[in-house]
């Protein structure tokens, strides 16, 4: 960066990500390892601002469910992508964005393509249900299920669809032929 | 026995298990780091405990937050008591929710329907 192009050019990404954050009301970005401090540090910063903003105590904790849980998702989920020359696990992209009617919790991260069929399925699935269903599944998960080695519980997913009561929206970008990059965004309304 | 005393944090629950004083709680927010090891000695304690329990054990839980990992592990707790249960043991467990927050008391009722515990659910003001 020692050129006066290649700065030039980095103030104008500053600016110009500056202003794409703006213009898509986010108010958290992140990226890099997902630690327990970092999720601690997030979901406070969070909270004081909505406490701000006098939102409703409902929606602040719904808010924190989902930031909980998505943090969580990537600390103990995201891949060791060599393919990135990204030499450490539990990484990824993290936002949280406020609109006038919602906020939306977007988390982002490599993950092995193996993995991204049973995914898709699972979060397709845990989507077409309802209330009841969801209860269901929810109880029969935290009866049978086991808490992994990393300390999953498999109940993140059907826990935030059942909080928020809208469904998951996912996505996978191909990133080479052994891994995707896994987007996954949390709709909580502001009522 | 030897009481248990743990001090709450902003990711850590409270805990008391104290048999002499017959008091028995968790309490605040749950999400910890690593959530097998912190519920462990808390396991290990109500095992114990549940060998020769007081003739009457009331369990408070009055959490205001716990994460998914943490509720496995909180239906661990509740399976020790449901084993008292079935040993012909008195075990209540007082369930508290904050009034508004209508997801902990339907916590409450999941639990309740998922173990064999007498259930109180009593709601609290955080105010």
């Amino acid at each position: 960066m020692d050129t006066t192009n290649t700065k030039h050019g980095f103030l104008e990404f500053v600016y110009d990500f500056y202003k794409t954050m703006k213009l898509n009301e986010i108010n958290l970005v992140y990226e890099g390892e997902i630690t327990h401090q970092i999720t601690k540090a997030f979901t406070s910063l969070t909270e004081a601002s909505m406490e701000k903003e006098d939102e409703p105590s409902g929606v602040q904790r719904k808010v924190f469910h989902v930031m909980v849980e998505c943090l969580q998702n990537i600390s103990k989920h995201a891949e060791n992508s060599t393919v990135l020359n990204d030499p450490l696990e539990g990484r990824g992209i993290f936002m949280v964005s406020r609109g006038d009617d919602m906020y939306k919790v977007t988390t982002g991260n490599v993950i092995d393509n193996t993995k991204v069929e049973h995914l898709r399925e699972f979060i397709d699935h845990i989507n077409s249900l309802n209330k009841d269903e969801l209860k269901l599944l929810y109880k029969k998960q935290i009866k049978e299920g086991r808490l992994s080695e990393k300390g999953g519980a498999g109940l993140g997913f059907i826990d935030i669809v059942r909080k928020t009561g809208q469904p998951l929206d996912v996505h996978f970008l191909p990133v080479n032929e052994n891994a995707s990059f896994f987007i996954l965004i949390s709709t909580i309304t502001r009522k | 026995m030897q009481t248990i005393k743990i001090s709450g944090t902003d990711d850590t629950p409270g805990v008391i298990l104290d048999k002499e004083n017959g008091l028995f709680q968790i309490t605040g927010r749950s999400l910890p780091e690593d959530v097998a090891a912190f519920f462990e000695p808390i396991l290990e304690w109500m095992a114990a405990y549940a060998e020769d329990p007081l003739e009457k054990t009331i369990f408070d839980f009055k959490l205001s937050y716990f994460n998914t990992a943490s509720s496995k592990l909180l239906l661990d707790v509740l399976l020790n008591l449901e084993e008292m249960v079935e040993e012909g043991h008195d075990v209540t467990v007082r369930w508290y929710y904050p009034e508004d927050d209508e997801d902990m008391e339907e916590a409450g009722e999941e639990y309740a329907d998922i173990v064999e515990v007498p259930f109180e659910q009593i709601s609290y003001s955080l105010d």
